[in-house]
């Protein structure tokens, strides 16, 4: 949890080969950087020991400590310019380890409560008919998997065309407002894309309607902006070159934004497209307007209430029934799988990245 | 193949901004035209409009008549796709499509206008068009390498490669050599000399001496101050232009005395 780096062993490199130009006289040995924040970690857990220990803070007393430390000694043995360059390389380094505090504390934490019911049952098993111990999350994780596959399939094909137009097409007024109003959509709260959602429904299938699709519909209003951004600025980095070098080869407009134009892009585009994704799966509050909660495994969501993970892991949660721990249990579970999702997510969008871009080596 | 162009009172503005003013010539066929003149003179946007790839940027447009053995390129019935098929272009920095092969880049011209054509066929005018290129030998044996991997000299073969590969009637080339060494410019002249017994070629060059060695007709282009439109100063026999030219402004130009 804390940042320091192991002290390297002082005789490995540098003495080896002395080179006058490179070690002055007044340079700090390699390892001395490692040794501030190494003291500074020590100091930090004894001043927490003395109290109640608490992890973060020690992280930020190693920080500080290890900062002040280094800029002090770099001072006075390697004088003012190497010393702000330190304290500066140290500063950024710092604030690095301490974003990192609750990322680590969040993804540790949810890991420990959570890997109790990290097993087939949870994977197999629905809430039906279970109170108590045991039962699973299987209708909620496979009704994750199907509203944000509609999700995506409604998403997708409107903010793709959206970008190709503001990027190839969209002029003037028009380009403006389009690209004005998909900015306004990206700062909706999600609890406002599902009470639209639900109003929607309600006004053609009556009031009390519970649908996946409706999820769908509300998670595609938060998803579309997300996707026209990332695209919009992928198809922006094509270069025009391409486009030239396809028109004047008498290529309709058409044919070279489909042929050319997007599958040079087509790394950036999956990798936005996954990013969006995770970015909508996780969402609570939509869901828990337009599509409820059931206890009962449902695929189809053009009919009847269908349950999600992060709704799931809400109810568990709030309404555990007695005794409460199988059902806390559940919901910790709930939030590691969606951790989970997310984090596969970001790798698969990683891999698109790598094995899509186009190849310029040799 | 290789017809000639000619060009009548052509004015080029990009939205108000005149930018080529009252330009007429005469473009032969099977012959090198070269188009010299300093930077910001309208060269090359007058090169654009003769295959109306200067109306793609925004608010761009062409007045006058430009026309290719009688076809009026900007009559009411004239395809800016079809021009442009007729009409090729080469542009200055080499731009092989990154997601295609050395063969595909070549394919790209008939393959992105969905022609159908047999294996064999393709196959044949990909080694016909390289050839053409002078880059077969250099590439023959990795052609579903991407063109990208190759050097900027090969590069821009490729890319007159891929020119020629739709059999084009006239070929257009801005800058082909200004960022390649000596010896991969060497290359494109040569090939250039090959390439005028099929086709009509059109070269923008800052290279006085490249348009002394290539090219037949020369074309000299000038403006009067920023902001001014450019015009074309004189148009004559390379020999001619280069040796005695009609304008003051050709000589003071060509012997270094300005740009």
């Amino acid at each position: 949890m804390t940042t320091q780096i192991t002290p390297a062993p002082p005789a490995t490199d540098g003495r080896t080969t002395p080179s006058p130009a490179q070690r002055p006289e007044g340079r700090l040995p390699r390892w001395v950087p490692g040794a501030c924040f190494a003291a500074a970690a020590a100091v930090a857990v004894g001043l927490e020991a003395m109290g109640d220990f608490n992890i973060a803070l020690a992280v930020l007393w190693t920080a500080v400590l290890g900062t002040l430390f280094v800029w002090v000694s770099s001072r006075l043995m390697e004088g003012p310019r190497k010393a702000t360059d330190r304290l500066v390389t140290c500063l950024v380094g710092s604030a690095f380890g301490i974003a990192m505090v609750p990322l680590l504390s969040l993804v540790y934490e949810v890991t420990r409560r959570g890997i109790a019911r990290f097993d087939l049952t949870f994977f197999t098993y629905s809430l039906y008919g279970i109170v108590g111990e045991g039962g699973g999350a299987y209708h909620a994780l496979m009704g994750t998997l199907v509203i944000t596959a509609l999700t995506t399939l409604i998403s997708v094909p409107i903010g793709l065309l959206t970008a190709i137009y503001l990027v190839e097409y969209g002029t003037g007024r028009l380009k403006r407002a389009i690209t004005f109003l998909v900015d306004v959509m990206t700062g909706i709260p999600s609890i406002v894309a599902g009470l639209f959602a639900y109003a929607l429904f309600a006004l053609v299938l009556g009031p009390g309607i519970r649908l996946g699709f409706a999820g769908a519909v509300a998670l595609s209003v938060l998803m579309i902006p997300v996707v026209v951004r990332s695209s919009e600025e992928v198809l922006k980095l094509v270069p025009n070159e391409l486009r030239e070098a396809s028109l004047a080869l008498g290529v309709p407009k058409w044919r070279t934004i489909v042929k050319v134009v997007v599958p040079t892009a087509i790394a950036g585009l999956g990798t936005g497209v996954t990013l969006a994704i995770a970015r909508v799966v996780g969402e609570t509050a939509p869901l828990l307007i337009t599509v409820g909660i059931t206890n009962a495994t449902n695929l189809d969501p053009f009919a009847e209430r269908m349950a999600t993970l992060p709704v799931f892991a809400y109810y568990q949660l709030t309404q555990p029934g007695v005794p409460p721990e199988f059902a806390i249990d559940r919901a910790w579970t709930a939030a590691l799988l969606l951790i989970m999702l997310v984090m596969g997510l970001n790798l698969v969008a990683r891999l698109i990245s790598r094995y899509f871009a186009p190849k310029t080596s040799r | 193949m290789a017809k000639r162009i000619d060009c009548s009172d052509v004015n080029i503005y990009y939205g108000d901004f005149l930018a080529v003013e009252n330009v007429t010539v005469s473009i032969e066929p099977r012959s090198v035209t070269a188009l010299i003149g300093p930077s910001g003179c309208g060269k090359s946007t007058f090169l654009r409009a003769l295959n109306r790839m200067h109306e793609v940027i925004p608010g761009a447009r062409v007045e006058g008549k430009i026309a290719m053995d009688g076809q009026d390129l900007y009559g009411p019935d004239a395809d800016p796709v079809a021009v442009r098929r007729q009409i090729g272009m080469v542009f200055q920095r080499p731009n092989p499509f990154p997601t295609m092969s050395i063969y595909d880049n070549v394919a790209a011209g008939l393959r992105l206008n969905s022609k159908k054509l047999k294996k064999s066929d393709l196959d044949d005018l990909v080694e016909r068009s390289l050839r053409g290129a002078n880059l077969w030998n250099e590439v023959k044996d990795r052609l579903n390498r991407p063109g990208s991997g190759l050097s900027g000299g090969q590069q821009q073969r490729l890319c007159i490669a891929r020119a020629i590969a739709v059999e084009p009637d006239v070929l257009l080339m801005d800058e082909p050599c200004s960022a390649l060494d000596p010896i991969s410019t060497l290359a494109i002249e040569d090939l250039m000399a090959d390439l005028k017994d099929r086709f009509t070629i059109v070269i923008v060059t800052h290279n006085m001496q490249q348009a002394a060695r290539v090219s037949e007709q020369t074309g000299f282009f000038n403006l009067n101050g920023v902001g001014q439109p450019g015009r074309l100063i004189e148009f004559n026999p390379t020999e001619k232009i280069f040796s005695n030219p009609d304008q003051k402004a050709t000589e003071d130009y060509i012997s270094g005395r300005f740009g």
